[in-house]
């Protein structure tokens, strides 16, 4: 009798496995190779699925939506200045950068300027928030690459920038801090000398992460010549930031089309860009990037001119009616907002454009023939931030 | 037809976004029909839908834009639960009659039916971009997919599709990008009840209503709210 029962179980389960690989022939052809949602290189919940045949990758799709919050449904229900606590979660590691340009938006059709002041407050703490987001980035790329020392360093000294973010705004994370007409405070007493002191430790990072990582004859192996991104695929991906620059496209909304509200014109920084577009050269770009984020706070700090850091507004905020198209360089690359007012309390509709939604579309594109190690490394290139896509 | 082109000011004659309408209306002919500029700031056109491949092919070899900012759409319909951010309940509680919902007006370069999709692109070289628009008609929410002309539109065809249930024929692979395979309706509509308002009145709406018996709301011409 066992032994029956025993054939009979073996041949539902050989009959079960057959099955499956009836599935999998129909479906695709070799092996599908699922990564994530919670594989650690995909920085939280986004899921690859990927065709490989062998060790290379035949076909791999994205697959979002696990953090998808609804914010462009939610802001339709909220007033102009409640929006930019939900807005600052879209990137949470550089999440002042999210609120500029949706408030440059809401000044734009308000026809309102904000000081001066509050304009050089605005973009030090614009660039503080690239540098705690840039700095995780290299972090991370060590991290994945299996160069554990530097993600300690970064965390380390990331908590120099996050601590003068919090100094002046409360809040390390999520400041909530821009305010349609300026900004909602002053800095504290003792912050300029601080955060030329913050500048010069992310130097030294910038350093250490140089020589550790971008002289590693390991890392330059496993990331020069891989996911190579030619310029026109990436203008025709809406690839953006530091991923667009690394293939060679001098573009920089800071310097080329900087929007009314931000004073990148009153320091002296370059563009860095690198013609091979590789994951290398992505790497290299935003490390680049850094150098130049803590000279620009370095030089609007010491020009930062006194005065209100508010305009006047109306204490109660109506839009006028009408249109605007507002974004900026953020940390991970162009995010913008297209804004829709009819006049109310509350936008009609919000299209956020965040950075991560394009950068990560051509994810399919560049892993086609990819080997399934270099994903990681592209993937870890590209840097996004998971509520980024999803938004 | 309407060609109207309505500047902010028009003394203000931006004469870069003019040239560039000028080439839109000479390659695209009648299919421009309506068009909006803000001088020295941007550009809207709003095009037939049959004319929105060419469109795009148009902003891309024509004007320069080949980069890709994003793709979305607009439901222009009113909001059929109560004015703008309060529920049916907040209008009952502030003691007034239910109020009809506004008229549908259109934004930039006009619009007349209820779904409209519109896109960004920009021309890196020489630092313009402009909006793009196509209405839908009401029976109708299609249109051919721009995934051939740029790559980009791909994921945010996909997106539009769930959120606004608009089909974009030809999309090589048109599936939920968020939501999950079997969810029922198109969240970004504004005929969309968004639930948690439903159950419950936004608390937040406190903030911005006048307080009975405290000051009064009119504050034009108070100073800032720098506090």
């Amino acid at each position: 009798m066992t032994a029956i029962t025993d054939r009979d179980q073996l041949a539902s389960v050989a009959a079960r496995a057959a099955d499956n690989r009836l599935n999998v022939d129909f479906e695709v052809d070799g092996m599908t190779l699922n990564i994530g949602p919670q594989h650690p290189a995909t920085h939280g919940t986004l899921r690859i699925v990927a065709k490989i045949d062998g060790e290379q990758v035949v076909s791999c799709e994205p697959i979002a939506g696990y953090m998808h919050r609804g914010y462009e449904k939610l802001v339709e229900v909220r007033t102009y200045p409640q929006v930019t606590t939900l807005i600052n979660r879209i990137d949470w590691l550089g999440s002042f950068a999210n609120e500029v340009p949706f408030i440059l938006a809401a000044e734009k059709l308000m026809d309102v300027e904000a000081p001066p002041r509050a304009q050089y407050i605005r973009t030090i703490l614009f660039e503080l928030s690239r540098l705690a987001n840039v700095s995780l980035f290299l972090g991370d790329l060590g991290i994945q690459l299996g160069g554990l020392s530097i993600g300690f360093y970064s965390f380390r000294d990331r908590e120099f920038v996050l601590n003068q973010i919090e100094a002046v705004t409360g809040g390390r994370f999520h400041p909530n801090f821009d305010r349609i007409g300026g900004i909602k405070d002053d800095l504290p007493k003792g912050w300029i000398a601080e955060t030329h002191a913050a500048m010069a430790k992310m130097r030294d990072f910038c350093d250490e992460a140089d020589d550790l990582l971008f002289g590693n004859e390991i890392f330059q192996r496993r990331t020069r010549g891989v996911g190579v991104i030619p310029a026109d695929v990436a203008k025709s991906y809406g690839l953006s930031g530091p991923n667009a620059r690394a293939s060679g496209i001098d573009w920089d909304l800071r310097r080329d089309n900087c929007p009314k509200g931000l004073v990148y014109d009153q320091a002296d920084w370059k563009v860095w860009t690198h013609p091979d577009g590789d994951s290398f050269a992505r790497s290299w770009i935003r490390l680049q990037e850094t150098r130049e984020a803590t000279k620009i706070v370095d030089q609007l700090l010491d020009n930062i001119p006194s005065g209100p850091i508010m305009a006047k507004v109306p204490r109660i905020i109506k839009v006028p009616e009408g249109e605007a198209w507002v974004a900026t360089e953020n940390p991970l690359g162009e995010m913008g907002y297209y804004v829709v007012s009819k006049g109310d309390l509350v936008p009609f509709r919000v299209k956020i454009r965040s950075a991560s939604f394009n950068n990560v579309s051509i994810v399919p594109w560049v892993c086609k023939g990819a080997y399934i190690p270099d994903v990681i490394t592209i993937l870890a290139s590209l840097y996004f931030i998971l509520g980024d896509i999803d938004r | 037809m309407s060609n109207d082109v309505v500047a902010d000011e028009p003394t203000v004659i931006d004469e870069h976004r003019e040239e560039m309408l000028q080439i839109m209306r000479s390659e695209l002919g009648d299919a421009v029909v309506g068009s909006h500029i803000r001088p020295n700031d941007d550009l809207w056109v709003r095009v037939t839908r049959d004319a929105w491949v060419t469109t795009g092919e148009v902003v891309k070899a024509k004007l320069g834009c080949t980069f890709f900012d994003f793709l979305s759409a607009i439901d222009w319909l009113p909001s059929p639960f109560g004015r703008d951010m309060d529920s049916q309940e907040d209008n009952v509680v502030h003691g007034q009659t239910l109020k009809d919902p506004a008229p549908m007006v259109s934004g930039y370069a006009g619009g007349d039916t209820r779904m409209q999709v519109f896109a960004r692109v920009t021309s890196i070289e020489q630092g313009h971009g402009l909006t793009l628009k196509v209405d839908l008609p009401d029976d109708d929410f299609s249109i051919d997919t721009w995934s051939s002309v740029y790559r980009g539109a791909d994921w945010h065809e996909r997106e539009i599709y769930e959120m606004f249930g608009i089909n974009f024929v030809g999309h090589p692979h048109l599936v939920n990008m968020y939501l999950p395979g079997n969810f029922e309706g198109n969240p970004m509509r504004k005929d969309f009840p968004l639930l948690a308002r439903r159950v419950k009145p936004w608390p937040g709406i406190v903030d911005v209503e006048p307080m009975p018996g405290g000051d009064n709301d009119d504050a034009d011409e108070e100073e800032g709210s720098a506090e």
